[in-house]
Order: C-alpha cells, then structure tokens, then sequence
C-alpha cells in the first residue's frame, strides 16, 4: 500500500498530467504573439492583457476536451469506474479496488480523490469538460443563426412581421428559465416527441440562412451559385436529417435523443436574445449611407441584409457570441443542477456540483469543488475574452 | 401616457394568456399525466387504470376546455366516474355536488388544489411569496447600493487601476453562476474542513427565524451574480456622463472632484442603471430558484421545482402566472421609469 500524496505532489502530478495542454497552449501563444501584427483582431487581443488572461483559460479547456476526448489522454481513470475502496477518499489516495483487480493502464492515484460512488473526481472533471465544449459552442452557433435569420428581416422589414416575431420573443423571455427547462427536459416530454418536432424547425435555420447567403451573393453567376447552393443543400440535409429526425440514410450522423433535447432547450432559449440583438443593429445600421447607396445600384434585400448590414454589425455580435457561450455554459450547468436531461452517471459538471453539495455539510469538499472550479474558469475565460474584444474592437 | 400604459397592459394581458396556456398544454401532455396518475395513486398502475383514474378527475376532456375551465370561463366539469362516484371540479371536498357554484377559475380567485403539498394553491402561494419577498427584500438591499457604489467609482475615472480592477471584479461575479458561486461560499464560510465556520451552510432555519448566520450566504449568492451587471452598466453610464460638456464645463469653473461627482454626474449617471435594476427582477428569479434549492430554504422557487418535478399543474400554472406577471411589471415600471427620469424620451 503506498502511501497519499502531498498537496504539492497532487499539483505536480496534475500538471504532468495536463502536460499536453500546456504544450499546446504555449505552442499557440508564442506563434499567435510572433505574428500578432498580421493576424486582424485576433492578433490585436495580444495586445490586453485581460483578453490573453480570457484567451488563455478558454483555449486550456478546449485543448484538453480535445485531447481527452479525440486521444484519450490526460484523465487518469474511466470517468464512469466505481471502487468500493475509494468512496469519498482524500486527494492522493492510492487507487486500488475491492472486487477484481484494477486496470493496469489506469494511474496509481486517484489525484482530487474519489466521488460518492468511488469514481475519480480529476478524471470527471475532464469527462465533463468534452461535453461542455462539444454543446456549448454549437448551440450558440444554432441560436446565433435562428436569431440572425429572423431578426435582419424583422429589424430591415419592421412592420406586421417585426410585431409578430417581437411578440413571440418576448413570449419566450418572459419564461423563467428553468421553468422552461423542466417543462422541456423530461422524459416525458421526449416521448410525446416535441423536441424532434422544435428540432426539426429550428435546425432548418442554419440551412435556410445559408441558401439565402450564397443565392443572394451570386444571383447573377448561375453557375457559381447552384453548385455553392447544391453543396449546402446536400451536405445540410444529411446532417439535417441525422441531427432532427435521427434518419441519416448513410446511418453515421445519430444524435442520442436526450442530448438532443438538451441541445434544441438550449438553443431555443437563447435564439430569442440573439434576435433582438440583431434586431436593434439592424435597425440602426440600416440608416446608414452604404445600404442607401446599394438600395441605389438595385441591390435585392437580402443581399443588403446579408452582405452590407451583417458585416457591418460583427463587432457587437462577437462580443455577445463569446458571452453567449459562457451563458450556455451555465445553462447547461443548471440543467444538471436539477438532474435534467442526463443519464444518471454521465460526468456533467452541474449534476456533481449538486451531488458534492449534498456532502459539504459533512466537510466533504473535493468532490464539489473541483467542478464549481472548472465550470468557473472556463465562464470567466469567456467573459474576459468579450471583454478583452470589445475593448479592442473599439480601438479601430 | 394613459394610452401607452393601456396598450402595454393589453399586450402583458395576452402574453400572460399565451403563456398559461402554453403552460397548461405541456403539463396536460399523455405522458405527464400518466406519471401525475402514477403518482397520486401508485406507480404500478396498469394502463387501464390510469386511464380510468384519469378520466374520473376530469383530466381526458379536451385541453382548451380545461384551459377554460381553470381560467374560469366554462363551467367546472361534473363527471359520473365508472365507480359510481360523481366528482365536480368546483365542489370542496364534502361538498356535496348541488352546492357547489357552477364556475371556479382564477377569475373567481380559485387557484385550485395541489396535488402535492393537498392544500390549497392560492394559500401555499401566498406563504411561499412572503418568504421570497423577505429574500428579495435583503438581496435588494445588498446589492443595489454596493453595484452602485462599484460601478460609481469604477466609472468616474475611466481607465485608471481602480477602475480596471473593480471592473475585473464585476466580471468574475457576472461570471459566476450562483450554484458555483454558493458551493464555493459554503465550502469557505460553512464547513469545518477549512475551520471558519461563520455561517450555516442551510437556511431551513430561516424560514422562521431569520439571524445573519442562517441568511447571509443564500442572500450574498444571489445578490453577487446580479451585481455584476448594474455595476457594469453603472459605470459605462457614469463613464459617460464624466466626458460630457457640462462636466468639463464645472472642472474648469474649478469645481472639486467629490463635488463634480456628487453634484454634477450622479444625478445623470443613474438613470441607466435604474432600468437595469428592474430588468434584473426576471433574473433574481431564476436565481432565487436555484438558491432557494441549494440552501433548502423552501420559498417560491423551491415551490417552482417542486411542482415541475412532480407535475402538479394547477400549483405549476400559479407560478408561472406569478412569474410572469413579475417579469411583466418590471418591464413596465422600468420602460415609464425611464420616460419619467430622462425627459428627453418621449413614449409617443
């Protein structure tokens, strides 16, 4: 029996241990400083300090996500192993098992301890991070192109249409949050099979926005624009119909059913933010001299929608993008908070804030706050990522 | 003024309708009210039975005719169960049927019966909106002064290290979601593992007798996630008002500094900030929600979860209805706030 780690061999150890992030992450530094002069606004967030500080800590997570989920690297054990012998063992506690013997590939130590059912509370952490950063940025991409597709009519337009859609938004923002989320992420919910349906209406956005982007560029190039349009139209209806209706002819696109109504909750909740955002730019920048000057040359509305109104309000739709993520981040938090829409073991940083919050009041304190920890600097990685871009993006 | 206030309450009344009703359709979906069936009788129930338990309680009608019925239009169904039973929605238990008036909805005041807590709903709600409201009432008071105090000083000189530092403070607590930001605190503040143990790390306690070590963490939990904001908004607004002419107009009549801040700036810079404040309300819902679970202090949003969780509709429909009409309000109080602060906007 070997005996628990220190404090500072558990910090060393972790440190070998994200060894490959580091690497990585200083690898992008020194190339993104080198070149920082050519680089547009990426380059320019070298320059604040409070944007490397952002940049640093959301790059770390999404680095790790990828080496833990594409080579399995970093976490020491199966997130999802249980050992009678480490329930709610300290930091450091050697790994051993009480039935069978131990996996011969899986470290010696169990680095943050063991959780409530003896699972490694380091290698979760890191399990959670993969989901995290696989919903969270794609979600907030749905949303973004649910809330520009409506809003850039809505806001252009205005009228009937702009009243209708205002309308239904405000409808949904009036919800509290995790009222919609219980009413949403059940079990019974996903029987009845409305979140294929609200799948199946709001993942066309992205589809439809897309045929409006190249059809509206390259109107007068037939050629160019059918082949553009027929590569989104097929490659999108494939993912389309993999991701909705779980009916990918080809059988490789599946999206397990209670991830995907985490997913479209998540984005449903978020779209109607995004398009008031786009909405009130929309009605600003409209007035401007440049779209007078295409509505002049007989621009049709899309293309000034699109190409001149767009463009012109990337700033602000980049700021609120990295906030956007962050929030989702919390929203996903919140939903296993509530143990909403997981299966019951899965590593998902609310679920084990929750489960470890239930022991603190018996000083158990590694279980919950190694996550709270993770959840925290990857929000705050984001929030000072905006704020370094804002600051930037107003220097020009 | 009157026709503003008129429209606005017109379009919160249809929001309010659209929203129960969206409400009550997802809660009277087949699925849930086999498990509500389940659970008021037992969880081993055949189909037949649910089916039969279900139809009895008037639970099969059609939804809109339900919808009315709670809202108070129709009239309450009267049902001749299969087991000889007849059961009226309106009759009080021991009622018998003739007596019992022919419309009981929210328009009557009859916020009907919880099929969780067995009581009624308007009394439940009315007991846990008190116990928020004594929640709300001390997170106001901690938060608004110190988010306006931060964002104050933070904003009156732009750019210097006090400002870049109360600024970074801001984000982190914006950043930080409360069932972070609460674990973390009563893992400092409550447990004996690190030994200050200055606070109780439950605020069961608290529902009867409030004392600052049962109630400061839940309290410092929510207010911290919404300070954030205001004392952003606060200074970006302060930050403003500071480079404006009439400023510099006083500095250069050779006005101090505390004078130019307290005189002249903060009158202007807090009209910003005061919709914000009410615009945070929805948000110190969602708050209080999770608060109120993670310190077990059992208020409006621990009655949020419990009903979702166990499907109790007509406890469920009561706040949402409550919330909503929150959120409404404030949106109102802060769109004529503003006109009535900043006579440079007009409503027409």
């Amino acid at each position: 029996m070997k005996d628990p780690l220190s404090w500072g061999a558990i910090l060393g150890q972790m440190i070998i241990q994200f060894m490959p992030t580091i690497i990585a992450l200083v690898i992008t530094f020194a190339v993104s400083i080198y070149f920082k002069r050519r680089l547009g606004l990426y380059g320019k967030l070298f320059d604040s300090t409070i944007g490397m500080i952002g940049l640093a800590l959301v790059l770390f997570w999404v680095f790790t996500a990828f080496f833990a989920g594409a080579f399995d690297m970093i976490a020491t054990h199966d997130p999802l192993d249980q050992s009678a012998m480490m329930k709610k063992k300290l930091p450091g506690t050697p790994y051993s098992k009480l039935i069978g013997t131990p996996d011969p590939n899986a470290g010696a130590y169990y680095l943050l301890g063991g959780d409530n059912l003896g699972r490694d509370v380091f290698s979760r952490v890191i399990a959670g991070s993969i989901k995290v950063i696989l919903i969270a940025p794609f979600a907030t991409i749905f949303a973004f192109m649910v809330g520009i597709t409506l809003g850039l009519p809505a806001g252009y337009y205005g009228g009937k249409f702009d009243t209708f859609l205002s309308f239904l938004s405000n409808l949904v923002l009036a919800f509290p949050v995790i009222l919609l989320f219980y009413l949403l992420v059940t079990p019974e919910i996903v029987l009845t099979g409305i979140p294929v349906y609200m799948a199946a209406v709001l993942f066309i956005f992205p589809l439809v926005f897309l045929v409006i982007l190249w059809n509206s560029r390259y109107h007068t190039q037939p050629g160019k624009r059918n082949l553009f349009v027929g590569i989104t139209l097929v490659i999108g209806f494939w993912i389309y119909l993999g991701i909705a209706w779980d009916a990918d002819p080809l059988g490789i696109i599946s999206f397990p059913p209670n991830l995907l109504v985490v997913f479209v909750s998540v984005v449903f909740v978020n779209s109607p933010t995004v398009f008031r955002i786009v909405r009130g730019l929309t009605l600003d920048i409209k007035t401007r001299d440049y779209v007078a000057a295409a509505q002049t040359r007989g621009e049709g509305p899309w293309y000034i929608m699109l190409w001149e109104i767009l463009p012109n309000a990337r700033g602000p739709l980049l700021v609120d993008f990295c906030l956007r993520i962050g929030y989702t981040t919390i929203l996903l938090g919140t939903l296993g908070f509530f143990g909403l829409g997981l299966e019951s073991e899965s590593a998902d940083w609310g679920k084990m804030i929750i489960d470890g919050r239930r022991l603190l009041s018996a000083n158990i304190l590694h279980i919950a706050v190694p996550p709270a920890i993770a959840l925290l600097t990857l929000v705050l990685g984001l929030n000072f990522l905006a704020d370094g871009l804002r600051e930037e993006s107003l220097k020009d | 003024m009157g026709k503003f206030i008129l429209r606005r309450v017109g379009v919160m009344i249809l929001t309010a309708l659209c929203l129960t009703f969206i409400v009550f359709f997802l809660t009277n979906l087949y699925p849930n009210l086999e498990k509500l069936a389940k659970t008021q009788g037992n969880f081993r129930m055949s189909d037949e039975e649910v089916e039969t338990y279900l139809n009895n309680n008037g639970y099969l009608q059609p939804t809109i005719t339900k919808y009315g019925q709670w809202l108070g239009v129709l009239p309450g169904y009267v049902i001749e169960g299969t087991d000889g039973r007849t059961r009226a929605k309106c009759a009080e238990p021991g009622q018998p049927i003739e007596e019992a008036p022919r419309f009981c909805g929210v328009l009557q005041g009859e916020w009907g019966h919880s099929t969780v807590i067995k009581e009624d709903v308007g009394g439940i709600i009315g007991e846990k909106l008190a116990l928020t409201g004594i929640l709300m009432f001390w997170v106001m008071l901690l938060m608004v002064p110190s988010a306006l105090i931060l964002g104050v000083l933070a904003g009156m000189r732009e750019g210097s290290r006090l400002d870049r530092s109360l600024s970074t403070f801001s984000i982190t607590t914006t950043a930080t979601p409360e069932y972070v930001s609460g674990v973390l605190f009563i893992a400092i503040f409550a447990s004996s593992a690190i030994g200050l143990k200055w606070f109780k790390g439950t605020a069961t306690s608290a529902m009867d007798n409030i004392t600052f070590e049962n109630f400061f963490l839940p309290v410092l939990t929510i207010a911290a996630y919404g300070m954030g904001y205001i004392a952003r908004m606060t200074r970006a607004s302060m930050a403003e008002v500071m480079t404006s002419q009439y400023i510099r107009t006083a500095r250069l009549k050779g006005v101090s500094f505390p004078n130019i801040v307290m005189k002249h700036a903060l009158r202007n810079a807090l009209i910003a900030p005061f919709t914000v404040i009410m615009l945070q309300f929805p948000w110190l819902l969602n708050g209080v929600v999770i608060v109120e679970t993670l310190f077990n202090y059992k208020g409006f949003g621990w009655t949020l979860v419990l009903a979702a969780g166990n499907n109790d509709i007509e406890l469920l429909l009561a706040v949402s209805v409550i919330s909503v009409i929150v959120v409404l309000v404030t949106q109102l109080i802060s769109d004529i706030g503003y006109v009535y602060l900043n006579p440079r906007i007009s409503v027409t």
